[in-house]
């Protein structure tokens, strides 16, 4: 088994440096996503994206349960989140007639960056969104709504037609925008929204579990061994520093997304 | 029960959708949604408008306020200009009718004090030139009897003797410059 990568499971208890176990760096790969389901098919991921459901709800209903004109602690801190998606989302990119869309553009915001936090909050350390499956299904859901909209408002044929023929074009350039319009927006639009946050949660997640697993390999009494642990684990605190950053960011930048598709639909591009 | 977007037999594909994870998902975010949207959020937009209201409000009270406050500043300057007028006014007046009783007053003393010098003057006059008749009458017959006496016979002719008197009156006034004032 020397060199070769070992699945998490099957890591020695004691495999360190210059042990002779016969065991080398149980580099973490993709298997670290399979996780054992606790019963049926709830896994940690599902797990954790309840709970991060169930905190959200109790967190709002708590936070606007009887809100006062001079706002409490708490009550500013959820109007804060409610400000920073209706004035720095909606109606900076949808408008004043996206206020309709707020409740949907906070859900999804809030629901992205707490499963993306669990990705480093201590004892979850498991970014829910890492698993594709999550992710897909909101991209899909907002595809739905882009589609639903735009139809609605824009005309079935119309929106479409909008969409590939923008004004302002030399004519014959529309032989090539056209098709690639309809590609993008149609089809690769859902693909891009679910694999950005899929992917960068996914990779967050691998690579502080690689500079945590090198901590624990990498401790052996030799000089390499300890300035190698040391280096790793500070590696660990700095990268979970960046995960925090890219964890709010992509929540943000996928619920920013959401608000253009949603201002795409409701007028047709200029 | 699984879609497979790239099917990979055997190791792990992280791109495997699970039909139980994507269904959870959906559903998970859905009464995330629905709590939000039908209990949590319509109760703080409406706490957002009231407070915008509320602040406008504030706004234009305080500039009615304001305005109230700048008339009322006005209409007070106004007032205490024409004020000013009034008693700048009545101080004029005051000067010149205090100046016009001066003068009146002044002008009746002065006639006043002009009468009764006049007739101080014609009294001392009247006075005098009634002395000067007594005098001149009673010295008469006084030298003459007197003289009568000394030279033994009367001085019958009165013409003569009258003329006589005259004369020495005359020399006693001229020997006393200020015989006039007595």
């Amino acid at each position: 088994m020397q060199g070769a990568v070992v699945p998490m499971a099957e890591i020695e208890p004691g495999c360190h440096l210059g042990n002779d176990f016969g065991c080398g760096f149980p580099a973490p790969d993709a298997s670290i996503f399979d996780i054992e389901p606790y019963f049926g098919q709830f896994t940690k991921p599902v797990f954790l994206l309840l709970l991060g459901s169930l905190l959200i709800i109790v967190f709002f209903l708590i936070a606007f349960r009887r809100p006062q004109l001079i706002p409490s602690k708490l009550q500013s801190v959820g109007e804060m989140g409610y400000l920073f998606i209706r004035d720095g989302i909606s109606r900076e990119v949808i408008g004043k007639d996206g206020d309709r869309f707020v409740p949907l553009l906070f859900s999804i915001f809030f629901f992205v960056w707490i499963g993306n936090l669990w990705g480093i909050i201590p004892g979850a350390q498991f970014p829910v969104n890492s698993r594709f499956a999550f992710p897909v299904g909101l991209a899909i859901m907002v595809w739905i709504i882009y589609m639903y909209l735009g139809m609605r408002h824009q005309g079935p044929i119309k929106f479409f037609t909008n969409m590939m023929f923008p004004p302002g074009m030399p004519k014959p350039i529309y032989v090539i925008l056209a098709p690639i319009e309809l590609i993008s927006n149609v089809l690769v639009r859902p693909v891009t929204l679910s694999i950005r946050l899929f992917a960068n949660m996914f990779a967050g997640h691998l690579l502080l579990t690689v500079f945590t697993v090198a901590t624990f390999y990498l401790a052996s009494p030799s000089v390499i061994g300890i300035l190698g642990s040391a280096t790793s684990f500070l590696m660990t605190v700095i990268f979970t520093g960046f995960e925090a950053l890219i964890q709010a960011l992509q929540a943000y930048i996928f619920t920013l997304l959401t608000a253009v598709y949603i201002a795409g639909s409701l007028h047709a591009e200029h | 029960m699984t879609w497979m977007l790239a099917a990979e037999e055997g190791g792990s594909n992280v791109l495997r959708i699970p039909m139980f994870e994507f269904v959870i998902g959906l559903v998970a975010f859905f009464i995330v949604f629905g709590a939000l949207a039908k209990f949590a959020l319509p109760k703080i937009k409406q706490t957002l408008e009231e407070r915008a209201d509320a602040i406008e409000g504030g706004i234009k009270r305080a500039e009615e306020a304001q305005a109230e406050a700048q008339r009322t500043l006005e209409q007070y300057q106004e007032q205490m200009a024409a004020a000013r007028a009034e008693v700048a006014e009545i101080r004029q007046q005051a000067e010149a009718e205090r100046a016009s009783v001066m003068e009146e007053a002044r002008k009746a003393a002065e006639a006043q004090a002009a009468q009764i010098a006049a007739n101080a003057t014609a009294q001392i006059e009247a006075e005098k030139a009634k002395a000067l008749a007594d005098l001149r009458r009673s010295m008469g017959g006084v030298a003459t009897d007197l003289a009568g006496r000394i030279v033994g016979e009367s001085l019958a002719d009165d013409a003569r003797a009258s003329s006589v008197v005259d004369r020495f009156i005359a020399e006693l006034e001229q020997a006393s410059p200020n015989g006039g004032q007595n």
